[in-house]
């Protein structure tokens, strides 16, 4: 089975202090250290388990800068075996439509039986799978977090619904899943790893290459612009309870009781 | 002048002369037991290289230090007696053994210098070393079989209980010194019985009381009952011998090689592979031990000498929780698994990885490389290198447990497991009195003394306070120092022992460079993790010491003078950290310190202290990880502190603060017990 997984470099939510820049259209990035998308890595996992029961190979691909190599380089470190940099001055400023379009484009170069994206991203919308499904005319599911492969036309994907219930799907290949947190315990990679496909090519495909024309995608093609970034004020403090676990209880039922929350 | 009673070496048995049996019982039992050695030295020839033959002075006194003085046995008594007994009884008798195989070929063989004055002496001796044996021997059985103490038990996930081993070597070895006691007694009780003077019979030896319990057979059973004593004690002789190598009695024979060969520097975790540099790692085509025959040669050794003694699982603090980790297992499972992979007879089976086979991962994690289990361990079997040499085997194939890949990954990009910026690593001196200057060294800077700090004495709130409390001191002493600041990385202490071998290197390679920049000539540590790690992981550093040390001076020196306790009612104890005792051996510094402040009431946790300390819960990388366990080790560790009688807890370890004092709240002790850092406890008693 061809995989694709469509992964793409974030700042490290957990490694950093967050803070918007001074003119408000961006956030600070001096100081961040970057890293691959946290539901990319569970897509990639999956595509790995995928790989080594069924066979077939794995291609991560991302749109991005140069830096973009990176986290390509690290996902091809945990597993997958190639690695495709959509990279082009003509990207910058996309929307989730343009950024859809670009890898539609790249995908379209190549021979695909599956593909993934992570549900969202650290810093995106969540548009992208659902987007690309379209795009191809592909079907799709989205917050996948079981995959069970049928056979080589058809696969079983489980969705976990709101309240913990599961959905079970059937689908044909091929098709696009966006993959959720907790799907599988993606794997270490460590440095070593890491060196070991340091000099592994890694394409860069542009407008060009892919057969797009500039202005259907980057700022230009861009039909949602951002107009503002800020860290939205605090509210008002929350109220901590204080007394005997009997008394916690007693003040907590009240004041449940005030609001409605029981009756 | 004819024999009172036919030689063995002279009579016939089956209608053959017996000299036949003589020749072709120990012929047989030699050529098995060596068929049975070579097959075990076959894994050792695959293994990795494990160079051990450096410093043989040392090593020979070592050997004769643990292996023949026995030296850690005592640590257990009444087993310690027992062992010591059969162990020295061992040795006298041996020679005794090897004249009664020679006996049977040659006539009245005497070794060379046993005749005369030494072989009446050594008669004497060995007659009350048999009946040493013979009573050692019957407390083991009594205490093996019907005491059972507790730490021989196996749980069922590991197998059948190993009693019946035990007990039958027990009657092997008591049927070896009565068989002689039969022997010596058939032949003095014939003598007797002839109104000849009997050989030299010792009243109260088995020998004479057997001779007692004979002279009224007739002179033919007497005779049979010679034979049959000296051949029943060739069959047992030859049997235990090629018996040793088939279980845990195997540590008969690697005992004294095992001991001589123990790795000689505390502390230290070995290179991934020996003979290969640091550059070169990148052309290993494999890290750590994933099959049987990664293991080094040394190691697998270790396995082969595991007495099964349970000392090291007794002390392991992991075991103790109930997390799944026993090290007594370790070796078991994997001898275990070597028995059976080379077998006796059969082709040796293909190796395979042992993490899901014979060890778990979470057996593998649970391990806080304490060293308590190598501490005990009477054999000086090695437990930290093999464990971090798995985890290694397990980091590079990604088998990570989720909780420790974000600290791990953020100490890759900000160089601390917390991911805070690096910047930040020097906000804890913002809240430092104003007249105490710090000097943070920028590029170029330089410090006779350096203050390495480490992560979480910069980063965590709590530990802030100790971090702040040592520049006071250093700062009362009159040192001048000064700190890394944001140039600083994780000492890397557990990234290397949880087996991430490459980025331990990349952060240690960032602190060397800014060390050397710095042109420190000393390093002075608050955290035994960081201290261990400069001490022994790096190379080339100027001397490293643990704040304890440098206070104690700075007392002892007058340039610190101490207030009485402020507090007179409370009675203190000191918790050794793993890292500052058992890995580096300094126990008495932070106690003389502590008693330096006048009126202190201290006392010790008898049971568990000094090289006995029971591991906190672990530091670095292990504050992180989310073990399967009943209770904390921490709340394990409160619990012996408040049983001994204390009402505060000394602590000399950032980590072992954070265990404790959250151990303290999760056992809901808040009103009754305390921790205090013995900087801390210091600084607040400075005049």
């Amino acid at each position: 089975m061809e995989i694709l997984v469509c992964i793409k470099r974030v700042p490290d939510t957990a490694e950093n202090e967050i803070e918007v820049n001074r003119d408000g259209s961006d956030i600070e990035r001096d100081d961040l250290v970057y890293s691959v998308n946290e539901w990319d890595n569970y897509a990639v996992e999956e595509a790995i388990q995928i790989r080594d029961k069924v066979g077939g190979s794995i291609t991560v691909v991302s749109v991005g800068d140069e830096d973009a190599e990176e986290v390509l380089r690290r996902e091809m470190a945990m597993g997958a075996d190639k690695g495709i940099l959509l990279s082009d001055n003509a990207f910058e400023g996309s929307d989730g439509e343009g950024v859809a379009t670009i890898l539609k484009a790249g995908i379209e170069k190549g021979n695909y039986d599956l593909i993934l994206t992570g549900a969202q991203a650290d810093d995106g919308a969540g548009q992208i799978g659902g987007m690309l499904a379209a795009m191809l005319d592909w079907p799709y599911a989205s917050l996948v977090n079981i995959i069970d492969i049928v056979d080589d036309k058809t696969i079983k994907v489980g969705r976990e619904i709101a309240g913990g219930n599961q959905e079970m799907n059937e689908m044909d290949l091929p098709c696009v899943l966006s993959i959720q947190t907790g799907i599988n315990e993606p794997r270490y990679v460590g440095i070593r790893g890491i060196r070991k496909v340091a000099s592994m090519e890694i394409p860069m495909l542009g407008v060009k290459d892919i057969e797009l024309l500039s202005e259907s995608v980057g700022k230009s093609g861009a039909k949602v612009k951002r107009l503002d970034y800020f860290v939205p004020e605090l509210g008002e403090g929350a109220e901590i309870l204080e007394g005997s676990t009997d008394e916690i209880i007693d003040k907590l039922t009240e004041l449940l009781k005030a609001k409605g929350g029981i009756k | 002048m004819e024999p009172v009673l036919i030689s063995p070496a002279k009579a016939i048995v089956f209608d053959m002369p017996a000299v036949i049996f003589s020749f072709l019982i120990p012929l047989t039992g030699v050529g098995i037991f060596t068929y049975i050695i070579a097959l075990r030295l076959k894994p050792l020839v695959k293994a990795q290289p494990d160079p051990r033959m450096d410093d043989r002075i040392h090593r020979f006194f070592n050997m004769c230090k643990f292996a023949i003085g026995q030296y850690r046995q005592p640590r257990y008594l009444l087993a310690g007696i027992i062992h010591i007994t059969l162990f020295a009884g061992f040795v006298i008798l041996s020679l005794r053994s090897i004249t009664l195989v020679l006996i049977g070929i040659s006539d009245g063989y005497v070794l060379p210098g046993m005749s005369g004055a030494a072989g009446h002496i050594y008669h004497g001796l060995k007659e009350f070393a048999a009946m040493a044996v013979l009573a050692a021997c019957i407390v083991a059985m009594f205490r093996r079989g019907i005491l059972k103490p507790e730490r021989y038990a196996v749980p069922p996930k590991y197998g059948k209980n190993h009693t019946w081993e035990a007990i039958f070597v027990l009657v092997l070895i008591s049927g070896l010194v009565l068989c002689d006691m039969v022997f010596e007694g058939s032949h003095a009780a014939a003598h007797i019985r002839k109104g000849l003077k009997a050989d030299m019979l010792i009243p109260g030896t088995g020998s004479w009381l057997s001779a007692i319990l004979l002279t009224s057979a007739s002179m033919n059973t007497l005779q049979h009952i010679h034979l049959g004593a000296y051949f029943f004690h060739e069959l047992i002789f030859f049997f235990f011998l090629c018996f040793l190598p088939l279980g845990k009695h195997f540590h008969v024979i690697t005992s004294l090689p095992n001991v001589f060969l123990m790795k000689m520097n505390k502390g230290t975790i070995k290179p991934v592979q020996w003979g290969i540099e640091d550059e070169e790692l990148d052309q290993l085509e494999s890290f750590g031990v994933k099959t049987f025959e990664d293991f080094t040669w040394k190691h697998m050794l270790d396995f082969y000498s595991c007495a099964d003694c349970g000392r090291c699982s007794d002390n392991c603090p992991a075991n103790a929780v109930g997390r799944p980790l026993s090290p007594r297992f370790i070796s078991i499972k994997c001898r275990d698994y070597a028995f059976k992979a080379y077998p006796l007879h059969g082709l040796s089976t293909n190796s395979h990885n042992l993490i899901g086979s014979v060890l778990e991962e979470d057996e593998i994690w649970s391990c806080t490389t304490c060293g308590a289990c190598e501490e005990e361990c009477p054999l000086l079997i090695e437990y930290i290198d093999k464990i971090v040499d798995l985890r290694r085997g397990m980091v590079e194939d990604g088998i990570v447990p989720q909780s420790l890949q974000k600290p791990l990954r953020a100490l890759e990009k900000r160089g601390n497991p917390y991911g805070i910026m690096e910047k930040k690593r020097i906000d804890w001196i913002k809240d430092l009195p104003e007249e105490i200057n710090v000097k943070i060294l920028k590029r170029k800077e330089t410090a006779d003394t350096l203050y390495f700090v480490d992560s979480i004495s910069s980063y965590d709130d709590r530990i802030q306070e100790i971090s702040r409390a040592a520049v006071k001191i250093l700062h009362a002493a009159g040192i001048e120092f000064g700190m890394l600041g944001p140039n600083e990385m994780d000492s890397g202490h557990e990234v290397k022992r949880f087996g991430e071998e490459m980025l331990f290197q990349y952060l240690r390679d960032k602190n060397l460079n800014a060390i050397k920049n710095s042109r420190a000539t000393r390093i002075i540590t608050t955290d035994p993790h960081a201290y261990n790690a400069l001490k022994n992981d790096y190379a080339n550093l100027p001397p490293v010491e643990h704040i304890s040390q440098t206070t104690l001076r700075a007392v002892t020196s007058g340039n610190i003078r101490l207030k009485p306790i402020e507090d007179p009612n409370k009675i203190y104890t000191y918790h050794d950290p793993c890292y500052l005792g058992r890995h580096n051996n300094i126990y008495d510094a932070p106690r003389e310190l502590i008693d330096a402040i006048p009126g202190i009431k201290r006392i010790e946790m008898t049971q568990n202290c000094k090289d006995r300390s029971f591991c906190c819960g672990g530091g670095g990388l292990m504050l992180f990880y989310e073990p399967i366990e009943e209770k904390r080790m921490g709340q394990v560790r409160v619990e012996m502190a408040k049983t001994a009688g204390a009402n505060i807890i000394i602590t000399g370890c950032p980590f072992c603060m954070v265990n404790v004092e959250d151990a303290i709240k999760t056992s809901g002790l808040e009103n009754e017990m305390g921790a205090i850092d013995l900087v801390e406890l210091i600084e607040r008693h400075m005049e």
